[in-house]
């Protein structure tokens, strides 16, 4: 059922691993069950089996499905160039799939069911085929209901064709998720009952007095005024938390604790994957750097960091050199801070590394609500606030400036604000109604800003504007047309779609041309970070990275956010395109990019001009090249600071 | 307050003709909105490897997974006795919805039982059907029937949403089958002492258009219940409470309740729980 390598592993390790979810396949044992680093065999034909079965995490047994009997699934793993054929069978009473995160495969073997092929039957085999010019860090998972909450994922390694620019010593996989004993449907459907059922972080009378007593009574009331007006809330980071979550490192909580070992001044590679349902992590090894290698598969230049923030599906490759022979807490923090789980890289087998302190919860700000490059010109509903001071406001978008991201805002005047409606013409493609509460009024570029909430660390964490891709871009040329597309939604209603409308409801996908160039802009109208995965093709993003811009599969637009993705629509076919936090897709934030081998209506119509443009934004402040009039879409004057 | 109530029963008037006609179980969103089903698919390039007819079934769970999944919702808002003076009563309202994000089918329920003698005194049952209109608003429409004190019919229309300040409001305007008009509003507020402590200040007012001495109603402000709940959510879904209620009667509905003697108001110590699945 497995294939021949991890056949023969699971064989040697097998007693070791009983004990947590079964038999854990070789590259998810730790340290003390014979995991030295996982070894760098290659197959090509894999037998992938997908069932129910126990598993038992933080001592008590719930019911997973997953592939070949572990949560995580088998390590998959293969050369660059190789015929790839994996047999899927469905062992499940229910239809299946396997969906092939961030590999380039002809889109009938993308595995999303309904758009690339009919999915899974009960008790069938599926044969996927492929051969791919990519390698990296990628990982596997259902694309079916919603599976993968309870354990279908699992990792992917393509090992390079050529050398491999990237040295080290050993090598690890980390799969972060998030488990839960709660059924999926129920999760979901608590959330279209009672949004905020899961918090437990809610502002309460105790903080209502305690800012009072440190900010005086007007200037409480006032900052929260904004917020409560809109019905929003201050703490609203995540919909599903660590009240049902236990979140795991290879399927192992922290106090299953999942270890690795590493001989002092090894350089040790870690391959981090989120392969969460709905939590995105804070990943921070205290007292070690990090050495970011590879986003998403695909290789950087090497960026040393402290922390980064890791959305649901991306993945980073670092490198670590730990010198000291002591044992390191391996820590993913849920994003709202409610909990996080701790693995141990340490240099004897079964040592614990201390789990650090929980950091407090931070709040969210006027930035995330979709104000934050607010500058009064450019708002004509903020004449008011014209005569306050509003410190901060016209600055938020320089770099070095994230410390303000958690300020008050004194001085703010709140009353005309909470019309966000008349600020509809900035949004013409957004169908409003029921499911869209509002669209942000000013939505800035935050890629030179580190993972949401980690502005105040007294450390290094790395920011989008940092990466660059190792290699230079495959495709240099200028987009010639940009599809602006808004992310909407009624938290009130657990709505999430796309431009208002969710996917149930669309009326056509989303159409590319096949050899168009295009850029892609995205505006975060809601409170929340979504992970956005386009199927099949890359997202060049632009961060000022000229002819490197880093090219991932899955981009976190933060909230109140303006970004941009250049793409290249290479390979026809249907490809899902959704946020990657499972609730948000499955409420209907998702589309359907159809790339057609048809004449490209836009190819005609291009002025000169706008590639010339387009060479020009190349060596621009990336904050700025969506203002170029290349579709009078833009926003107003967004008065984002130069870059340095 | 009072002029979005008669505004609404101004709506309840025009719409009443609508309100009955109402096939509410038949606006299930899918059908409505247009998951493609016979019509042109909107994307088929899977199709040429897998076949239409499959394809075309599988496409259409991938929509329906996309934000057309129905779902329901149960709440005992309230669950609980009332004491006073020596006199117990068990006190219910309630709510249950399913549907999908626009249309709903709504019911609500409210009604009181003496705990003394067993009988009921009130039981209202309402059964609306539900459109979200705005981001916070949905616009309700249907039918209540009263059991208890007599049997009567109404027709219903009512707005029910969450306020700026996060205010839960619900107002309803009645028109009787006898013709007598009256309106409900129903405020309230959940105040977070903790993250599990919760103090929820509510206020429920009623009106009625004209007097209907047959039901001790007088024309205006018929009654208000003021009530104070203090729970704990020992899960979200389930939490226990205590409170302190007060319920007064105006007008000629207080004098009405004069002349027969009865109390026209008093204030309650409250017990129970409230719950939703």
């Amino acid at each position: 059922m497995i294939n021949r390598r991890n056949l023969l592993q699971s064989g040697v390790g097998a007693g070791l691993a009983l004990g947590v979810s079964g038999i854990l396949p070789a590259w998810a044992r730790s340290a003390s069950e014979g995991n030295l680093g996982i070894p760098a065999l290659s197959g090509k034909d894999f037998d992938l089996s997908i069932s129910s079965f126990p598993v038992r995490i933080n001592g008590k047994t719930g019911m997973a499905t997953g592939i070949n009997g572990s949560v995580p699934g088998p390590l998959v793993r293969f050369r660059e160039g190789d015929d790839i054929s994996v047999n899927v069978t469905n062992m499940l009473t229910e239809d299946t799939s396997i969906h092939w995160h961030g590999l380039l495969v002809p889109f009938h073997m993308d595995g999303v069911p309904g758009i690339a092929f009919p999915g899974i039957k009960p008790g069938e085999t599926f044969n996927y085929k492929w051969n791919l010019a990519q390698n990296g860090t990628y990982w596997y998972h259902s694309h079916s209901g919603l599976q993968e909450q309870l354990g279908h994922y699992g990792p992917l390694i393509i090992d390079p064709k050529d050398a491999d620019p990237v040295a080290y010593d050993r090598e690890y996989v980390l799969v972060l998720s998030d488990w839960s004993f709660e059924s999926p449907h129920r999760i979901f459907s608590k959330l279209k009952k009672a949004g905020p059922t899961y918090n437990f972080q809610q502002r309460t009378v105790g903080d209502f007095f305690e800012d009072v007593s440190k900010k005086g009574f007007g200037q409480t009331l006032q900052d929260r005024a904004m917020w409560n007006q809109m019905r929003m809330s201050q703490t609203d980071w995540a919909d599903v938390t660590a009240a049902t979550y236990t979140y795991l490192i290879n399927g192992r909580s922290t106090q299953d604790n999942w270890d690795a070992l590493f001989v002092p001044g090894e350089r040790v590679r870690l391959r981090i994957i989120n392969g969460s349902a709905m939590s995105i992590f804070n990943f921070r090894i205290p007292g070690l750097a990090m050495t970011v290698v590879a986003s998403d598969g695909l290789n950087v230049k090497p960026v040393e960091t402290d922390e980064f923030q890791i959305g649901v599906a991306e993945t980073y490759d670092v490198i670590v050199e730990p010198t000291e022979a002591r044992a390191f807490a391996m820590v993913a923090e849920s994003i709202d801070r409610s909990g996080q789980v701790v693995a141990t890289l340490a240099p004897q087998q079964g040592m614990r590394a201390a789990p650090p302190e929980m950091r407090e919860p931070v709040l969210l700000t006027m930035k995330d609500m979709g104000m934050g490059g607010m500058d009064h010109g450019a708002m004509p509903d903020m004449q008011k606030a014209d005569a306050a001071p509003m410190p901060g406001m016209d600055h938020s978008a320089m770099p070095g400036m994230e410390g303000m991201d958690h300020g008050a805002m004194p001085g703010m005047e709140h009353g005309g604000m909470s019309g966000m409606e008349s600020m509809d013409n900035l949004a013409s493609g957004v169908e409003r109604g029921p499911g869209v509460v509002g669209i942000a009024m000013n939505p800035v570029n935050r890629l030179d800003e580190p993972g949401q909430g980690l502005g105040n660390v007294d450390h290094r964490v790395l920011r989008y504007s940092q990466l660059r891709s190792l290699d230079r871009n495959p495709d240099l040329r200028a987009p010639e047309r940009e599809i602006e597309l808004h992310l909407t939604s009624n938290m009130e209603r657990y709505m999430w779609s796309f431009d208002g409308v969710r996917f149930a409801h669309i009326k056509e996908p989303i159409k590319f041309y096949k050899g168009e160039r295009l850029r892609l802009t995205m505006i975060n109208d809601t409170m929340m970070p979504h992970p956005i995965h386009l199927h099949g093709m890359f997202f060049d993003v632009v961060n000022g990275g000229n002819d490197h811009k880093p090219r991932k599969h899955t981009i976190v637009v933060k909230p109140g956010e303006k970004l941009s993705v250049d793409i290249s629509a290479e390979h026809v076919g249907d490809w899902a395109f959704h946020c990657h936090l499972l609730y948000h897709m499955h409420a209907g934030m998702m589309q359907v990019v159809s790339v057609l081998d048809e004449p490209n209506p836009y190819a005609s119509s291009m002025p000169d001009m706008m590639n010339m443009e387009g060479m020009e934004m190349e060596g621009m402040d990336h904050s700025k090249m969506d203002h170029s009039g290349m579709s009078g879409m833009d926003m107003p004057d967004m008065h984002t600071g130069e870059k340095n | 307050m009072r002029f979005t109530i008669v505004s609404s029963i101004a709506a309840g008037l025009a719409m009443s003709g609508f309100t009955f006609g109402m096939p509410a179980f038949a606006q299930q969103e899918g059908n409505q909105q247009g998951i493609q089903t016979s019509e042109e698919p909107l994307w088929s390039q899977a199709d040429a490897y897998y076949g239409t007819a499959e394809m075309a079934k599988a496409r259409e769970e991938v929509l329906h997974e996309g934000g057309a999944q129905p779902t329901y919702y149960v709440l005992f808002n309230q669950l609980e006795t009332q004491s006073a003076d020596g006199r117990d009563d068990l006190y219910w309202n309630g709510q249950a919805w399913y549907g999908g994000d626009i249309n709903k089918i709504w019911f609500k329920t409210e009604g009181k039982s003496s705990l003394n003698n067993g009988d009921v005194e009130d039981a209202e049952l309402q059964a609306l059907y539900s459109r979200a209109i705005a981001p916070y608003w949905n616009l309700q429409a249907g039918v209540r029937h009263d059991f208890k004190p007599d049997s009567l019919d109404y027709a219903v229309i009512g707005v029910q949403g969450l306020a700026p300040y996060f205010f839960e409001i619900d107002v309803s305007a009645f028109l009787s089958s006898e013709g007598n008009v009256s309106a409900r509003a129903e405020i309230e507020y959940d105040l977070l002492l903790t993250q599990r402590l919760i103090l929820q200040p509510r206020i429920e007012a009623n009106l009625s258009l004209q007097d209907v001495p047959e039901r001790m109603l007088g024309a205006g402000l018929n009654n208000i219940d003021a009530g104070l709940r203090l729970r704990y959510e020992i899960k979200r879904e389930f939490a226990p409470y205590i409170g302190v209620e007060w319920q007064g009667n105006f007008g000629d509905t207080k004098n009405f309740i004069q002349a027969t003697g009865g109390e026209t108001d008093k204030t309650v110590f409250v017990a129970g729980v409230r719950t939703w699945f």
